[in-house]
C-alpha cells in the first residue's frame, strides 16, 4: 500500500555529507503530519525534496498522487498540487497582498484577471486580512505576511501543503494567530506536512508525529505515542531537551 | 579681453553653431540607439551566463571579459579599417554603434547578473513551489526587482556611453566632437571646441546629478 505521498529509499548528498539515510515514507490523503527533531536532523531537506526544491539522489523515488517527482512536465503537474509555505513567508515584495495571491492562479492555471481577484479576496478572507489587500507585505506584521503566504499556497488549490517551521520567524504574539489558520486548514481534506517546533500543536492538530534524527526517521506514531510515550531513547533525550525549555 | 576672443568668441560660436547643433543630433542619435541596443544584448548575456548550458556560459563569460578589456577605440578602428579587408564594410554610424554595443553589451550584462543575483534565493523557490516556470518567474518575480536595483549602474552605464560616442569623430562621423574640430578649423578659432564641452556637459551633468539621487534614494530604500 503506498500514500497518496509514498516516499521510498530517499537519499540525500550535500557534496559528500548525506543528508538524508534512505526514508521511507506513506502519507494518506487528507493526513496531518508533524516533523519533529533537532537542528541539522534533515526535516527541511525531507520537505523540500517533495516538491524537488532539493534534487536527491536517483535509487530512491518520491509520487504525490502516483505522480514520480522527476524533472519534466511531470514535476510542474506536482508542483501546481503541492504548496508551500516558508519559515521566511517568501512573498513578493514588489506585488500588493492580493496580487501575490493572485500571480499563479492568474500564470499557472490561466485564471482571468476577474477571477483570480475573486479567489485572492475570499482567501484573504479565509485567514482574516482581507482588509489588508492593496498594502505591500513589508507594511504588514510578521504574522500576517505567513498568512498571506498561506493564502498565496491555497491559491493554487493544492492536495498537499508544505509547511516548513511556519512559525519559527514569528515574534511570540504572533504565533497563535498563524496556528489557528493551520488548525482550520487541517480539517478540510487536505494533506499537511508540517515541520515544526510546536508541541502543542503536533498533540493537537497532528494525525501523526515523525521524530528524525541524523537524516533517518527514528519514530513515528500518533502525537499521543511519540510525544507521551516514545520508546526511542533518541526521541526521549529531544523531548526532554525541548520540554524543558 | 584677448583670452575671451579667443576662446569664447560669440561671432563664431553663433556662426558655428549650426554645425555644432547637427553634430549633436548625431552624437545623441548613436548615444541611444546604442544604449538601447547595449541594455537588448546585456540583458540576453546575463541571462544565458546564468542559465543556460554550460558551453554558453563560458561564451558569454568570455564576451564579457574580452568586451570589458578591450579599449573602445582600438575595437572602434578594428571594426571601421580592419573588418573591410574581410568584406565587411560599415558605415561610420554603424561602425561605432556597433562598437558601443558590443562594450556597453558587456558592461550591461554584468550589471544585469549581479542585479539578479542579489535577489535573495527565497524569491525563486517561492516561484518554483507555486508552479511559475523559468520564464514566469523571471518576467513576473525576479526582473521587477532587479530593475530597482540595476538603475542607478545602468543609468551610470548609459553616461559612459554618451561621452564614449565622441570616439566616433576618429571614424569620421559628423558628431558634435568632429563638428566642432571643422568649425576651429574653419574659422580659425578655438571657440566651437568650448562649445562643444559647453553642450557634452549641459547633457551630462543632470544625467550625473540623477545617478547620484538614485543611488540615495535606492540606499535610504534598501536600509529602511
Ligand atoms: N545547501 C546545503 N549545503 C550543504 N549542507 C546542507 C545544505 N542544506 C542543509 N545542509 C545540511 O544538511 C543537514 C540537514 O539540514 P536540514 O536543513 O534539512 O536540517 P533541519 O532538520 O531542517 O534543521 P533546522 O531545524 O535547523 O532547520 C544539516 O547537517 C545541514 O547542515
Ligand atoms: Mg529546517
Amino acid at each position: 500500500m503506498s500514500g497518496y505521498v509514498s516516499i521510498r529509499g530517499l537519499r540525500k548528498f550535500y557534496g559528500t555529507f548525506q543528508a538524508l539515510h534512505g526514508i521511507d515514507l506513506d502519507i494518506a490523503k487528507g493526513e496531518v503530519v508533524c516533523i519533529i527533531g533537532p537542528s541539522g536532523s534533515g526535516k527541511s531537506t525531507l520537505i523540500r525534496c517533495i516538491n524537488r526544491l532539493e534534487d536527491f539522489d536517483p535509487s530512491g523515488e518520491i509520487r504525490v498522487d502516483g505522480t514520480a517527482v522527476v524533472p519534466g512536465k511531470a514535476l510542474a503537474k506536482v508542483r501546481a498540487e503541492v504548496g508551500m509555505v516558508f519559515q521566511g513567508f517568501n512573498l513578493f515584495p514588489h506585488l500588493s497582498v492580493r496580487d501575490n495571491v493572485m500571480l499563479a492562479p492568474r500564470r499557472v492555471r490561466g485564471t482571468s484577471r476577474a477571477d483570480a481577484a475573486k479567489l485572492a479576496d475570499r482567501l484573504l478572507t479565509r485567514v482574516g486580512i482581507a482588509e489588508q489587500a492593496d498594502k505591500f507585505p513589508q507594511h504588514l506584521s510578521g504574522g500576517q505576511q505567513q498568512r498571506v503566504a498561506i493564502a498565496r499556497a491555497l491559491a493554487m488549490e493544492p492536495q498537499v501543503l508544505l509547511f516548513d517551521e511556519p512559525t519559527s520567524a514569528l515574534d511570540p504574539e504572533m504565533v497563535g494567530e498563524v496556528l489557528d489558520v493551520m488548525k482550520a486548514l487541517a480539517g478540510t481534506g487536505v494533506t499537511m506536512i508540517v515541520v515544526t517546533h510546536e508541541m502543542g500543536f503536533a498533540r493537537q492538530v497532528a494525525d501523526r508525529v515523525i521524530f528524525m534524527d541524523g537524516g533517518e526517521v527514528i519514530e513515528t506514531g500518533t502525537p499521543k505515542q511519540v510525544l507521551e510515550h516514545p520508546t526511542e531513547s533518541r526521541t526521549r533525550n529531544f523531548l526532554g531537551a525541548v520540554l524543558n525549555h | 579681453m584677448d583670452l575671451l576672443d579667443t576662446f569664447f568668441n560669440v561671432a563664431v560660436l553663433r556662426r558655428s553653431l549650426p554645425m555644432l547643433l547637427d553634430g549633436l543630433v548625431l552624437t545623441l542619435q548613436l548615444g541611444a540607439a546604442s544604449i538601447v541596443a547595449g541594455l537588448a544584448l546585456g540583458l540576453i548575456v546575463a541571462l544565458l551566463g546564468l542559465y543556460a548550458v554550460k558551453p554558453v556560459r563560458i561564451l558569454m563569460r568570455l564576451y564579457i571579459d574580452i568586451f570589458r578589456s578591450i579599449p573602445l577605440l582600438v575595437l572602434l578602428i578594428v571594426v571601421y579599417y580592419a573588418l573591410p579587408f574581410v568584406g565587411l564594410r560599415l558605415t561610420s554610424f554603424a561602425s561605432a554603434m556597433a562598437a558601443l554595443t558590443l562594450v556597453s553589451g558587456a558592461y550591461t550584462a554584468e550589471i544585469f547578473r549581479a542585479g539578479i543575483q542579489a535577489i535573495p534565493h527565497g524569491q525563486f523557490e517561492a516561484s518554483a513551489a507555486l508552479g511559475l516556470n523559468q520564464r514566469q518567474t523571471m518576467v513576473d518575480v525576479i526582473l521587477p526587482q532587479a530593475v530597482r536595483i540595476v538603475i542607478p549602474p545602468l543609468t551610470n552605464n548609459s553616461i559612459n556611453v554618451i561621452k564614449d560616442t565622441a570616439l566616433a569623430s576618429v571614424v569620421a562621423m559628423p558628431d558634435l566632437l568632429k563638428q566642432a574640430t571643422q568649425a576651429q578649423a574653419l574659422t580659425a578659432n578655438p571657440s566651437p571646441l568650448i562649445g562643444a564641452a559647453l553642450i557634452y556637459l549641459a547633457f551630462l551633468w543632470p544625467l550625473v546629478l540623477f545617478v547620484s539621487y538614485l543611488e540615495r534614494r535606492y540606499s535610504k530604500g534598501r536600509s529602511a
